[in-house]
């Protein structure tokens, strides 16, 4: 028996039947799962998306993040521009189907950044916001962010109250910066110092976002403090990179002119 | 080493011989994942179930295996059964799939699951290694268990995310020992559970590898 088992050809077939029943293992329940993941990678953006509006309580359970949620509108921006376009712009029927991770990659829905402060490469033709209104009245706009810190792109939201000018809150979701120090953009403590700053000069210059992180700490006598955030001491790279892409998104080639028309009560 | 009962299979790894503590074997995980006891009970899970599937799976096909491509083919179905687990996880408990990251893909190096395949699985059937698998798995298990447990009470005050000890941050009086929630700390905690386990069990000491000459004072003049 065991003398058999030493051949070429029993080797072969060993080799081959053994990697053709793992695969169809491996890839049936890749495949039977793939729905259920994808549930919960929607419903954990959504939550993130909750979070940094500062609507989601802890503990929320699914049912209460997909009611919060639904409150919101959900607009399709188009970059630069501000113009709110359909789902038919990005070749989907629902605005649900839209990958805008996927999008970056697109030659037909992303364009490459000659000038690019936030390390993103390619810019996105369209960008979602949410949108949660009172009544007539703008509550909050929610835009996602993303931008490259010291080791890795940092996705998040950034949440604005219905002025489009005073942030909400502020979450990223995931990155892979250094734990301990540029990790620390997920220390709620930081986090709680976003809400209240102002994006943009009182003045009217709407085109141009003046977020600082200060390196070593905001003293409270300290000028334009509502645009000042303490910069993470020990992460400067990082803070670097939360400044140039709060402020690249939110200006004049991204959100700026759509945030514009929120203020305009044209949305 | 002849006639082996299921009874004697399935209990032995549990204190007897228990691959963490007297084999020493799969203790980067027992680091890494360890500070909340939640993500430890699922990774707990998670090897159990590797472990048992892949002892079935190679006992079942042991007299076919040629010798020269065993231990790729041991490797290949640990990592099938790895990736499955994995794809489970995150369609089931996402949240804890995130916090466990890599270390989920990680259980495809733990020595121990290897160790059981090739050491066990590979001269016995698949009756006695499905025991086998699952008392290594909870042999594993109970380490993890232990150091998840001591980790998370006193490195955070809390038990499975629920607190316990009201913290002095959050104006209680428990000031958290944060060496509790660096990996460090599972290797003293380990420690003190190999050393408690062999008062219990003293024939699990071994034997001095070397022995210190006695002093000796050597008078000058």
């Amino acid at each position: 028996m065991s003398q058999s088992n030493e051949t070429i050809r029993k080797t072969l077939i060993v080799a081959i039947l053994l990697s053709l029943v793992f695969s169809i293992v491996v890839s049936t329940a890749a495949v039977s799962l793939r729905p259920a993941q994808e549930r919960n990678e929607a419903l954990n953006l959504r939550s993130n998306m909750l979070a940094a509006a500062g609507l989601l309580s802890p503990g929320a359970g699914e049912e209460e993040i997909q009611s919060l949620f639904d409150q919101f509108e959900v607009m399709l921006v188009e970059m630069g521009t501000g113009q709110i376009v359909g789902p038919e712009a990005v070749g989907v029927e629902n605005l649900e189907d839209y990958d805008q991770n996927r999008a970056r990659r697109n030659p037909d829905l992303s364009r490459a950044l000659d000038n690019d402060p936030a390390g993103i490469n390619r810019l996105v033709n369209y960008a979602r916001a949410y949108v949660l209104r009172d009544g007539d009245s703008i509550e909050r706009v929610v835009v996602p962010v993303y931008g490259y810190g010291l080791w890795s792109t940092m996705y998040g939201f950034l949440a604005l109250e219905g002025d489009a000018n005073t942030v909400a809150g502020l979450g990223f979701y995931e990155h892979a910066e250094t734990p301990g120090l540029g990790g620390e953009i997920d220390n709620p403590r930081w986090i709680a110092q976003w809400p209240g700053k102002k994006i943009y000069d009182e003045d009217g210059n709407f085109q141009e976002p003046k977020i600082r992180l200060i390196q070593g700490g905001v003293s409270s006598d300290a000028d334009d403090i509502e645009h000042k955030v303490d910069g993470l001491s020990g992460a400067t790279l990082t803070a670097r990179g939360v400044e140039r892409t709060i402020n690249f998104w939110l200006g004049e080639r991204a959100f700026a002119p759509f945030l514009e028309k929120v203020r305009a009560g044209e949305i | 080493m002849a006639e082996m009962k299921a009874k004697n299979v399935f209990f032995d790894p549990i204190f007897n011989n228990n691959p963490i503590a007297l084999q020493i074997l799969g203790i980067c995980s027992a680091l890494a994942v360890t500070t909340s006891l939640t993500v430890s009970l699922v990774m707990c899970a998670a090897v159990i179930a590797v472990m048992c599937a892949s002892n079935v799976s190679v006992s079942l096909i042991r007299n076919h295996v040629p010798s020269n491509i065993r231990i790729i083919v041991q490797m290949t179905i640990i990592a099938s059964l790895v990736i499955v687990v994995d794809e489970f996880l995150k369609a089931f408990a996402y949240d804890i799939s995130r916090q466990l990251s890599v270390f989920v893909g990680l259980i495809i190096t733990n020595c121990i699951i290897l160790g059981r395949a090739e050491g066990f699985a590979m001269q016995q059937g698949p009756w006695l290694s499905f025991w086998d698998g699952l008392g290594n798995g909870i042999g594993y298990s109970i380490v993890l268990i232990f150091v998840a447990t001591f980790r998370e009470f006193f490195g955070a005050g809390a038990l499975m995310g629920i607190q316990i000890l009201p913290l002095a941050s959050e104006g209680g009086w428990y000031v958290p020992n944060g060496l509790m929630l660096l990996p460090p700390s599972a290797f003293f905690l380990i420690g003190f559970f190999i050393w408690a386990l062999r008062v219990w069990k003293p024939d699990q000491i071994e034997e001095n590898e070397y022995e210190m000459s006695p002093h000796r004072v050597r008078e000058a003049f």
